[in-house]
């Protein structure tokens, strides 16, 4: 099997700036075309932050169904907790290519997500673990998991955006 | 009107009105009301027997403000102990679950048994002849008991048992309990969230069939999208469903849903592959219990609230969900997810996909709850609207899961709680 081309550390953080600045700006169609056709997202529950979505209570586990839907529906009238969407701004530092795992990169990142809505601040702390796939040359983002050092989603109530 | 203890909520059978007064949602005095004379005084969930399932097992909880700890002794026995030393106070458990001998103080290196025990104190011959080591056990509320499965604590000596206070919500934890042989386990992973809400917009919402289809229309549309049949059952309708008055502010709503349930209601997006096996679950129901009761437990849905603060959803998965009041317009949620030990990997992991399509801070449906709470809050600060209206199906025979019987039910306990002592006080006045 041919190794896999590792990317720069350079060329990742343009791929998570991007995505942050398409996430921020609510342009999720855009957001879905960095991600592969059978990409997941998730978020482990604050106790289990290493935790498998198969045996452990997630907060989102979302399969490339899932993901579009969430997509399609934030974007749409009825998902009320984005209806008007929040603000959101998104840090992202300590990039790290961790290196290969089989055709793909292990990739890991620092997050500060601030949320603003109805005069509330909300902070989500936290890393991101992501797998990146090479599609015709372009890194894409097959694995994309959030874990929240929040020890709970207080006073935030819920994750009801892409984090 | 202006006496304090009359105006909560206005309840005229006759004209068919229910009204709450919206103060019950902000007034500061009226959450310190609600400490004494509800948390208090009834019993309340604290845990699952098997989130400590081997002896010396524990977890920390906070339970009704307080911190606990809720552990299986070397004898095998659950219990719920105050997380404080008996010493000088500090918390003996700061950790949030694991498996230990003893509990030592960080303090002073008082140490407990996992029964609480006390069995070490450095320089005791310091003390005198009074001093007893039973007394200065780790305490427990006042009534600890467990209902399958179910352990619950009451501050109230004279609070009565956990079996009566339950009264007709027995009936249906048993619903839930008996989906397994081997007993019920809850899944690791806990959604630690919150609402800036009061708690008890959460008990209205948890089973308010009246706001399914305009607050989660993005959920039912999603359903629809991968393929479930949205048409063959039209939720509001008998035979098979509807709200029930349990007593002792316990109410459920029971329904016939569109949605796939992983103990044995199969629907498309499950796939094909699982059919077959989804009916020989649905076959050991019907030997075990009899085809109306198989019926029952794999597909029909239920909302179950228990006064006060505790919500057992057996929905698209089962969910334990209980919430306290840290203010008026703030309250923190924990929720769990329910399954039968005896599930395999695969019938797992369907259930936990199944449970976050809908479920938890991060599914289709919940943040959209905590949304609407967070809305109605912020609408209360129009004090010139005094009243919330609960009125609906009052007047009707048959009321469906769309009504507010179940609202009712738990408002009119509510109030008796909350008025009762006011009243007696008042009697003996006159």
């Amino acid at each position: 099997m041919k190794a896999v081309e590792l990317p720069t550390r350079q060329e990742v953080e343009d791929l998570l700036y991007k995505e942050a600045a398409l996430l921020d700006e609510w342009r999720l169609e855009e957001w879905l075309e960095m991600l592969t056709e059978d990409a997941v997202y998730e978020v482990p529950p604050t106790d289990v932050p290493e935790g498998d979505s198969r045996n452990t209570l997630f907060i989102i586990a979302d399969d490339a169904v899932r993901i579009r839907s969430r997509v399609k529906q934030l974007l749409g009238r009825f998902a009320w907790a984005e209806n008007p969407h929040s603000r959101t701004r998104r840090m992202i530092s300590n990039v790290r290519v961790l290196g290969p795992d089989g055709d793909c990169i292990m990739v890991t990142a620092n997050f500060a997500v601030y949320r603003m809505r109805y005069e509330s601040v909300d902070a989500y702390v936290g890393r991101y673990d992501l797998k990146l796939a090479r599609v015709d040359k372009e890194l894409k983002i097959k694995e994309r998991r959030a874990i929240l050092d929040n020890e709970a989603l207080r006073p935030h109530g819920k994750i009801s955006f892409i984090l | 009107m202006d006496k304090p203890h009359e105006n909560y909520i206005i309840d005229d059978r006759e004209a068919g009105l229910f009204r709450v007064n919206r103060r019950v949602f902000t007034d500061p005095a009226c959450t310190e009301q609600e400490h004494r004379r509800i948390f208090e005084k009834c019993w309340i969930y604290v845990g699952h027997e098997s989130e400590v399932p081997h002896a010396g097992d524990f977890r920390s909880r906070t339970v009704v403000g307080r911190p606990m700890i809720l552990a299986r002794g070397d004898d095998n026995v659950v219990r719920v102990m105050l997380n404080t030393c008996t010493h000088r106070g500090a918390m003996v458990c700061r950790q949030k679950a694991g498996n230990a001998r003893t509990f030592q103080c960080p303090y002073h290196a008082w140490t407990f048994n996992s029964r609480g025990q006390l069995v070490g104190v450095p320089g005791e011959e310091s003390y005198s002849d009074a001093f007893s080591r039973d007394e200065m056990a780790l305490r427990s509320p006042a009534q600890v008991d467990c209902y399958r499965g179910f352990v619950f604590a009451c501050f109230d000596p004279a609070g009565g048992s956990l079996y009566d206070y339950l009264a007709g919500a027995r009936e249906y934890l048993d619903l839930v309990a008996d989906q397994s042989e081997v007993g019920m386990k809850v899944v690791a992973g806990q959604q630690s969230y919150s609402a800036r809400a009061n708690w008890k917009l959460l008990v209205e919402n948890s089973y308010d069939g009246y706001h399914g289809l305009p607050t989660h229309q993005r959920y039912f549309t999603f359903l629809t999208d991968i393929g479930v049949d949205m048409k063959n059952r039209d939720m509001s309708s008998p035979p098979h469903q509807k709200p029930v008055d349990l007593g002792n502010g316990h109410a459920v709503v029971e329904y016939q849903s569109a949605w796939g349930r992983p103990i044995a209601h199969w629907v498309p997006p499950f796939g094909e592959h699982r059919k077959a096996h989804f009916e020989e679950i649905r076959r050991k129901f019907e030997n075990r219990f009899g085809k109306e009761r198989a019926f029952r437990i794999c597909e029909t849905s239920r909302n179950l609230g228990i006064f006060p603060n505790l919500v057992i959803n057996d929905i698209m998965a089962v969910t334990i969900r209980t919430f306290y009041p840290v203010s008026p317009d703030y309250m923190e949620v924990n929720a769990w997810a329910l399954a039968p030990i005896d599930e395999s990997a695969e019938d797992s992991a369907l259930r936990l996909d199944n449970f976050l399509t809908f479920l938890g801070p991060g599914g289709f449906a919940t943040p959209d709850d905590v949304e609407m709470l967070e809305t109605c809050q912020r609408g209360f600060r129009n004090r010139e609207v005094e009243w919330s209206d609960i009125s609906r199906g009052m007047k009707r025979e048959h009321p469906s899961i769309t009504d507010e019987l179940q609202m009712r039910a738990f408002w009119r306990r509510w109030n008796q709680l909350m008025t009762e002592p006011q009243i007696r006080r008042a009697r003996r006045a006159a």
